[in-house]
């Protein structure tokens, strides 16, 4: 078990190819952390979807702007924020995809797979007025066998 | 990996052979571009192959719905063939198994063509 946190930060510029990275990253942190496949695969596509978000909706694609990936560790979970420089949004102004009437809709899923294959998912804002995504993910050896958290 | 499309026509039924990943970007591009393809050559039954595609993003799914409606709104129909566990995952906890007619053989698939 890990005795510190570890923490790691990456500025990514507002570009496509940030996307992919972001989500290389994360997963290679991920397994290394001891998340099964599986899990791994989940992680990196919530992280996937936060710089998506922050590249289209914050960032509006503006190069001009920056996206901050951070990545904390400590003995029980795993903590990933992406902040990105935009205006900032309120979660409970986002429409429901799971709505009949969004069914249709062409966009609008990517913060429902963020809370869907996270444990904990949260929008606040950023220091500066963007938007921060964070996302939990309990480490495998602090969840017991029966689902729940190991007492410490 | 990128995407890739084959295309091919079997018993009156555009099918599209996908291999690789439908993501934000070329994959969701590639798979834009084909359907508008053919549904201007005049093709309204189309079933895309997913046999071959092991990741689909927010992106890519708004792209299926995207075809979806584009090949609806000129009275046609596009189905989905053999989804992989990831992308029948991902269109089930959307809800899209219930818009989208989802088939695992194809040669039952091309017949369900009306």
């Amino acid at each position: 078990m890990m005795a510190t946190a570890q923490r790691i930060e990456v500025t990514l510029e507002t570009r496509l190819e940030s996307v992919d990275l972001a989500e290389s990253i994360v997963m290679r942190v991920a397994k290394a952390s001891g998340f099964d496949d599986e899990d791994v695969h989940k992680i990196g596509m919530a992280v996937r979807e936060g710089v998506i978000n922050a590249y289209n909706y914050g960032n509006q694609q503006d190069r001009q702007k920056k996206i901050l990936l951070t990545v904390e560790l400590d003995p029980e979970k795993m903590v990933v924020r992406v902040l990105d420089e935009g205006k900032g949004f309120e979660l409970a102004e986002v429409p429901d995809p799971l709505c009949e009437e969004n069914l249709l809709r062409t966009s609008g899923r990517g913060l429902f797979l963020m809370r869907a294959f996270m444990d904990e998912f949260t929008v606040q804002r950023g220091p500066a007025g963007g938007a921060e995504v964070v996302m939990v993910k309990s480490l495998p050896r602090a969840i017991s066998d029966d689902g729940r958290h190991q007492q410490e | 990996m990128t995407l890739q499309a084959t295309c091919r026509e079997s018993g009156g039924v555009a099918v599209v052979d996908f291999s690789g990943k439908i993501t934000l970007g070329e994959g969701s591009s590639i798979l834009r571009r084909t359907v508008r393809d053919l549904v201007e050559q005049g093709h309204r039954k189309i079933l895309l192959n997913l046999s071959d595609v092991d990741y689909i993003d927010s992106s890519g799914i708004g792209e299926l719905v995207t075809a979806f409606t584009m090949v609806r709104n000129v009275k046609g129909e596009l189905k989905l063939l053999q989804l992989t566990k990831r992308v029948h995952d991902i269109l089930q906890i959307t809800r899209l198994f219930t818009v989208f007619d989802v088939q695992s053989e194809e040669d039952v698939a091309l017949r369900s063509f009306h």
